[in-house]
């Protein structure tokens, strides 16, 4: 009856879900501000404020010369216009690119000197910044596996990095897990040798304002041979207003290892749009394996669609190696507008990348996701699955291409890209880009939409669930085959937002 | 413990009646079956009992111990005791069966003001309610009706009934699409839930069910209505004759 037990696991999970809805009886929930002193550059975006950044900082020429470079290439190319999504033009002048609590001038040596006003932002989003075990299982009797975890924190505020936990037992085993402002100034060859070696500053109009500007985010290396001890994970918070944020995140996994890292991001209701423009770059040698797994949950926007944060991403993995293997999943609930690819580069033989994703848009939220499998060595995987849920007024496009270049012979894709309809206002779009330059290779394709359908409503409020129970059950159902591939404490916490984003999408 | 008095209901959209002024009193601890040929609105009288959109009812009250429940959302009256086993039961890809029931009997426990149920004692009720009508783990792990036989369904309808306890139960056509045996096990399920002051509403065409649930009252419907009602001796007679032959009787 082992197998049994385990499912009972899962149940937990789900009342976890329905608690939460009853809980928080409401929308956003991280809508809320900290109240801190902070220090702002000018507004606006020039060569000084590219320097101001960097000095910040306390870079080398080095990094300097590469974000003016970037940003001398930013000024000449304009904005991609092809995804479907429709949003006021935005003044690039008009914004904050940098912005950091007073109290983070002089960086804290360690957790304990942190303003403990920033302890009480993360504590209130349930982050845990104290190096303390984390249980995982919410039913007592759970297997050992699922019992006590260490999960590894760096916290961004706005644009610097907080604080990282667990750096000594990580440092024991070799890992390096750091801010990347740190890791220019404490590891500078790992960076020169990485950074724009996945997303070159030349990739995209997004990618590149990020290369110029980027004023924090995370830094990860995982030595040869090395199974990372604990989970890694960055949680990004946006709190002042008008201001961009701009974090980088450079994962290496080197030969033969493997890392599991998470990303959260949340950020307060205001009813102007804020921008985010992240890059995360990942570097898989040969037989690592690192997976990737995001709650995106940036303010939404109001019901009328006012505000809300534009979530433009660049994220790719590079499997350089042969064998090395990339997951990515995804649960995307928030922001107004998602422009994001999460891709895997797939160079070496037999490398493996997977994509999973729930896009999750209500309201008037527009979200263009999906991913790019560009399969280049000799008997390349690639898996995607892709769930895209759409509310209210809302559209969501799944956007993907695979290719299959002429030297990866015998490879294989697999997509599946289901869409699920609630209400007659909103939109669900499927564009798939397929390329095929061998022969020997396979790619397949399917695609589903359906509607949240009455009978299976009106099934479970006959058993005793009331409307919104019922459609977070369905849709959860709908998403079961993504949220399986999270992390245990991701899982719950996607859950969850699967139901408060649907609020109010029905009766 | 249900009185339907002289219910007549439209449906929504269609100026049509499809109920026209049915009367029913199901006593607490009694079996009652109601037997009629297609169209006569058995189903739609189970439906409009639990609540299902897009009927409208015109005129009649419906009391659940005294309660009206024709006021009461679909879940409301779940909780107040209501328990409807499908004709067709619905499939939800992707929904654990063990999560569904768990959700649905903590959902009327917390409608109830009741505690939740402990994780340990839910599994030992299920197991054990599973095992009594031949529903192994494996069905239990499998999403809700997905993929599930007629049979299967029928008897994960039982289980649903079995672990709500609910006060007041109705069967829609709960023998369509099974075996002899299968209707046997489900007959032995429902079996073992009578007594305890719990109301039973057995619809069916066929008098075959009635020979594993022995009813205590049998009532005709055609054209809307109850046309006739007598002791299991009727659903006898319906076997032998026919509806034709009652029905010109009472015409």
């Amino acid at each position: 009856m082992a197998s049994f037990e385990s499912v009972e696991v899962k149940e937990g999970v789900d009342q976890e879900t329905v608690d939460a809805v009853r809980d928080v009886g409401g929308a956003y929930k991280y809508g809320w501000e900290t109240d801190i002193e902070m220090e702002y550059a000018p507004k606006g975006l020039n060569t000084d404020i590219v320097k101001l950044i960097s000095g910040k900082n306390e870079e080398p020429e080095w990094m300097t010369e590469w974000r003016i470079k970037a940003f001398n290439r930013w000024g000449k190319i304009g904005e991609p216009k092809w995804s479907m999504v429709n949003y006021p033009e935005i003044d690039f002048q008009d914004q904050y690119y940098y912005a950091r609590p007073k109290s983070m001038v002089e960086k804290p040596k360690s957790l304990d000197e942190v303003d403990p006003k920033l302890l009480a932002t993360y504590d209130k989003l349930g982050i845990p910044l104290k190096e303390q075990m984390l249980l995982a299982g919410v039913e007592a009797g759970n297997d050992a596996e699922q019992g006590e975890r260490k999960v590894a924190v760096d916290a961004v505020f706005d644009s610097v990095s907080v604080g990282t936990t667990f750096q000594k037992e990580l440092k024991n085993a070799g890992v390096i897990f750091c801010s990347i402002s740190e890791a220019i100034k404490e590891h500078p060859d790992l960076v020169k040798k990485y950074l724009g070696s996945v997303v070159p500053i030349t990739d995209n109009y997004y990618a590149t304002l990020n290369s110029a500007v980027f004023s924090d985010g995370s830094f990860v290396y995982i030595p040869p041979g090395v199974r990372c001890p604990m989970e890694l994970s960055t949680y990004f918070r946006i709190n002042a207003e008008n201001t961009g944020q701009f974090e980088r995140t450079l994962i290496i996994a080197d030969k033969g290892s493997y890392v599991s890292y998470l990303e959260g991001c949340t950020a307060p209701k205001r009813d102007t749009a804020q921008l985010h423009a992240a890059v995360v770059e990942i570097v898989v040698e040969e037989d690592a394996e690192v997976k990737y797994s995001t709650v995106q949950n940036w303010f939404p926007g109001d019901e009328d669609g006012n505000g809300g944060i534009y979530n433009f991403v660049t994220k790719r993995a590079d499997c350089r190696g042969d064998r090395s293997k990339v997951m990515w999943t995804q649960v995307e609930t928030g922001s107004a507008v998602t422009w994001k690819y999460p891709s895997c580069i797939l160079r070496g033989n037999e490398s493996q990348g997977e994509f999973y994703s729930i896009a999750i848009t209500n309201n008037h939220q527009q979200a263009d996701t999906g991913t790019k499998m560009v399969h280049l060595g000799k008997n390349s995987k690639s898996r995607i699955v892709s769930k895209g849920i759409s509310a209210g007024f809302a559209q969501n496009t799944y956007r993907g291409l695979v290719s299959m270049h002429p030297k990866a012979k015998n490879s294989r894709n697999y997509t599946q890209c289901d869409s699920l309809l609630i209400g007659d206002k909103c939109g669900a779009h499927t564009v798939p880009y397929i390329e095929v330059k061998n022969n020997s290779s396979r790619v397949e394709h399917e695609a589903t939409t359906s509607k949240v359908d009455d009978d299976q409503l009106f099934y479970c409020r006959q058993r005793g669930m009331d409307e919104e129970e019922a459609v977070a059950l369905v849709v959860n159902g709908f998403c079961k085959d993504v949220l399986q591939a999270l992390p245990m404490e991701f899982a719950m916490e996607a859950q969850q937002l699967v139901a408060i984003s649907l609020e109010g999408s029905v009766g | 413990m249900l009185k339907i008095k002289d219910l007549r209901v439209n449906l929504e959209d269609e100026n049509k009646e499809i109920l026209k002024g049915v009367d029913l009193t199901v006593e607490a601890g009694k079996v009652h079956a109601i037997m009629g040929p297609n169209g006569s609105g058995k189903s739609t009288l189970s439906y409009v009992l639990s609540g299902k959109e897009g009927y409208e009812v015109i005129d009649g009250t419906v009391t659940l111990n005294d309660n009206d429940i024709l006021e009461m959302e679909p879940e409301e009256r779940a909780s107040a005791g209501l328990f409807l086993a499908f004709q067709y039961p619905v499939e939800i890809p992707g929904v654990g069966n063990m999560t569904f029931l768990r959700t649905a009997v903590n959902a009327q426990r917390k409608a109830r003001g009741e505690q939740e149920i402990s994780a340990t004692d839910f599994l030992k009720q299920v197991r054990e309610r599973a095992k009594s009508l031949q529903i192994d783990s494996e069905m239990l792990k499998r999403p809700v009706n997905v993929g599930f036989s007629g049979g299967e369904k029928k008897r994960n309808e039982i289980l649903q009934m079995a672990m709500l306890e609910p006060k007041m139960c109705i069967l829609d056509e709960t023998d369509s699409g099974l075996d002899v045996d299968a209707m046997k096990l489900v007959a032995k399920g429902v079996n073992s839930l009578r007594g305890a002051g719990r109301g039973f509403l057995v619809i069916t065409h066929y008098q075959r069910l009635l020979d594993h649930i022995k009813p205590d009252v049998v009532h005709i419907m055609a054209n809307g209505r109850i046309v006739k009602t007598g002791g299991p001796e009727l659903a006898l007679e319906v076997e032998n004759n026919g509806y034709s032959e009652i029905l010109s009787e009472v015409a």
